[in-house]
């Protein structure tokens, strides 16, 4: 036999261009992780209170529902009802039964999963449109219990809730609470991307794209939903509970349904597809609504207006955008080998899906 | 196999006992056993409660006409056209405030006005429609997404033109009177009862396009299979705009009777859109006769659980609308009538 022929160097090796481009690409994320790290170093204590803690919280409630959504097909509006259900079991047990913030900050996030799982069993049997009005269901249920029951403080809310003393007080010193939601979303974001690769993760994805062939492989497709929607429950709970800690105060009017909207938003600018979508919606939201506010009477409308754009435009967000014009960057690079010749899909034997068919 | 046993399950038909609506049931007549305890209890002497009973329920019937109204165009939009127009309630508002604005600055008929705005919000509808939602047909989230960011626009620059103080559009004047019942010397505002003779007239004439005309034969040929109706000639997409036109009309015309009758403000949009969704959901989307008796349950629902519940949970009534839709999706997934899709 002969040896298979070993190709030319020169041809697998990229051109000048295209490393640069590869070693731009990467140094400038490099630089913006390097930024998120030092972010109570490089800006103000207003920047890193207002900016740093509401767009990493509300990330981390986002990440929730684009895990949801990207991973389960299911677009909840639910993620804020547990992340008040969490929030406002913390505020009440820290703040007014004076237990130990870290036991409050674990029995919150086992209660909004204890209620993720209830939503997920009555949920996972509606589907897209079904699925989304059901879990708006919830949110309101929700919302109006605790806007009604004086126990969690009614309209007004609880206030004066402390974190605990390893991070300190996020008012006047927001840096330790930042590290720390920093080091929440990065465990987040690995935990949900590991979830997303084992089996049960891959499993799911199925489920997603075709319900009826799973179960016809033998796979329970309530069950896949149920679980994955009680898996997001903890986080959208963890959430709470780092957003009661960050204001020092939580009330219904943190879970209403303008709040459940603007979670969506926040994901959908991101990005539904990809996981590390959510905090870049959640950053771009905080930024435009600390300073453009003070530009324009109008930002709803202008945040509308973002929405329906990218939603018209790219369903993956900013992040599908910002990966699409790299890629279109990078295949006009000289020197680069074409992407290899894929069939589309539509050419492929009449697809056998069926999608909706349930 | 675990799986495999599981999977042959599923497969064999097997007889299950239908516990859960079987309890929904019950719990519901317990419910209204106890209303109806409460309202009789004392006689139906003039002392009793019967008359509060009857106002009640009459609250109910007309919040449930209200709703009826604008969900009759959610409804058919959704069946039609797949589509989950989440800015009805912005479009509800928007009708309300075109006819508080044309009654109030330009002295125009109560009658005229309510017309413009039904013209008004009914074009917002087409032009939404044909510049978002048209060639994004069968991609049923994003165009839910789509029609939520509308629904935020239009919110907000509402807010801008009209403010926040809530305000109601002045009755015509033959219908501002109260009515008199003839009964326990009861009278009840006029204005209400022409809304559930209105909610009466809307599902009769619905009734009646569905089932007597072309145009009627045409959308149901469409609800049930779009392509084929289009293979057979039909402009469905014309049939399209038109359903758009006419739901978001209807949604228009449910914001003018309920600034009427109740007020405008911000915050009435989300609180209508939610109810009218409940109606849609719990009679089955794309169900006429599921929209009226959703909207019979929810407005009797919501009327007699603020007056009966006892004092202490009142404040829960609220929240009980939610669990009855909660509870018929657990039952149903697809609501009262829903078809599955």
């Amino acid at each position: 036999m002969t040896p298979p022929a070993t190709p030319a160097p020169t041809s697998t090796r990229p051109h000048a261009l295209a490393r640069a481009w590869t070693l731009g690409t990467r140094a400038t994320l490099a630089l913006v992780l390097v930024v998120v790290a030092l972010v109570p170093v490089l800006f103000s204590t207003f920047f890193t209170s207002q900016v740093g803690l509401t767009s990493l919280w509300l990330g981390i409630a986002a990440v929730s529902l684009t895990f949801l959504s990207g991973h389960g097909g299911m677009v909840s509006l639910a993620q804020t009802a547990l992340f008040g259900i969490a929030g406002l079991t913390v505020a009440k047990l820290s703040a007014e039964a004076g237990w130990d913030p870290w036991a409050a900050a674990l029995a919150g996030i086992l209660a909004a999963t204890a209620v993720g799982l209830l939503f997920g069993a009555v949920a996972s049997g509606s589907q897209g449109i079904y699925f989304l009005i059901i879990t708006l269901a919830f949110a309101q249920v929700t919302y109006f219990y605790f806007a009604a029951v004086p126990t969690f403080g009614a309209h007004e809310g609880i206030n004066g809730i402390r974190p605990p003393d390893l991070i300190g007080d996020p008012v006047q010193h927001p840096a330790r609470m930042y590290y720390f939601l920093l080091a929440v979303s990065l465990l987040v974001f690995l935990g949900l991307r590991y979830v997303s690769r084992t089996a049960f993760g891959l499993a799911l994805q199925g489920v997603r794209d075709d319900p009826v062939r799973m179960a016809a492989l033998g796979y329970s497709v309530r069950l896949h939903r149920t679980l994955g929607f009680t898996l997001a429950a903890p986080v959208a709970g963890a959430a709470g509970v780092l957003s009661a800690w960050s204001n020092t105060r939580m009330s219904a009017g943190s879970i209403s349904l303008g709040v459940a909207i603007l979670v969506l938003t926040a994901a959908v600018i991101g990005g539904l597809n990809r996981l590390e979508g959510a905090w870049v919606g959640a950053l771009l939201y905080t930024l435009c609504d600390t300073y453009l506010r003070g530009w324009t009477d109008r930002f709803t409308t202008w945040l509308g207006v973002v929405f329906l754009v990218i939603v018209l435009v790219s369903p993956g967000g900013v992040v599908g955008v910002l990966g699409s014009v790299g890629a279109w960057i990078r295949r006009r690079l000289p020197g680069e080998t074409p992407a290899p010749m894929v069939p589309e899909a539509s050419a492929l034997p009449l697809p056998v899906s069926s999608k909706g068919a349930v | 196999m675990a799986t495999q046993t599981a999977a042959t399950r599923r497969s064999t038909p097997s007889f299950r006992p239908p516990v859960a609506a079987t309890a929904a049931v019950l719990v519901g007549a317990l419910g209204l056993l106890g209303v109806l305890w409460q309202a009789f209890e004392a006689g139906f002497g003039n002392e009793g409660n019967v008359p509060v009973f009857i106002l009640v329920t009459l609250n109910g019937l007309t919040l449930a006409g209200l709703y009826f109204i604008s969900a009759s165009g959610l409804t058919l939009i959704f069946g039609l056209l797949r589509v989950t127009n989440l800015a009805h309630g912005a479009l509800f508002l928007l009708g309300g405030y075109v006819a508080l604005t044309l009654v109030q600055d330009s002295g125009m008929s109560w009658a005229v006005a309510a017309l413009v705005a039904m013209v008004a919000t009914g074009g917002v509808g087409l032009v939404m429609h044909q510049l978002f939602l048209r060639w994004n047909q069968g991609q049923d989230l994003r165009q839910a997404l789509i029609t939520i960011a509308v629904s935020l626009i239009l919110a907000d620059q509402m807010l801008a033109y009209f403010g926040a103080t809530p305000t109601a559009i002045v009755p015509p004047e033959f219908l501002a009177q109260p009515l008199p019942l003839g009964v326990y010397d009861l009278s009840y505002p006029t204005f209400r009862i022409a809304i559930l003779v209105a909610a009466i007239v809307v599902g009769l004439l619905f009734w009646l396009v569905y089932q007597r005309t072309r145009v009627g034969m045409v959308v149901r040929a469409g609800v049930d299979d779009t392509q084929m109706t289009s293979a057979l000639g039909v402009n469905v997409q014309l049939v399209f705009a038109g359903a758009f036109f006419v739901g978001s009309a209807l949604a228009g015309l449910g914001g003018v009777f309920a600034g009427t009758s109740l007020s405008l403000a911000p915050g009435v949009d989300q609180s209508f859109l939610v109810s009218a969704l409940v109606v849609v959901i719990v009679g089955g989307m794309g169900s006429l006769g599921g929209a009226a008796l959703g909207a019979l349950l929810l407005g009797l629902v919501d009327q007699y659980s603020s007056a009966y519940l006892p004092a202490e949970y009142a404040n829960l009534s609220a929240l009980l609308t939610f669990v009855l839709l909660a509870v018929i999706l657990a039952v149903r997934p697809t609501g009262l009538f829903g078809k599955a899709s």
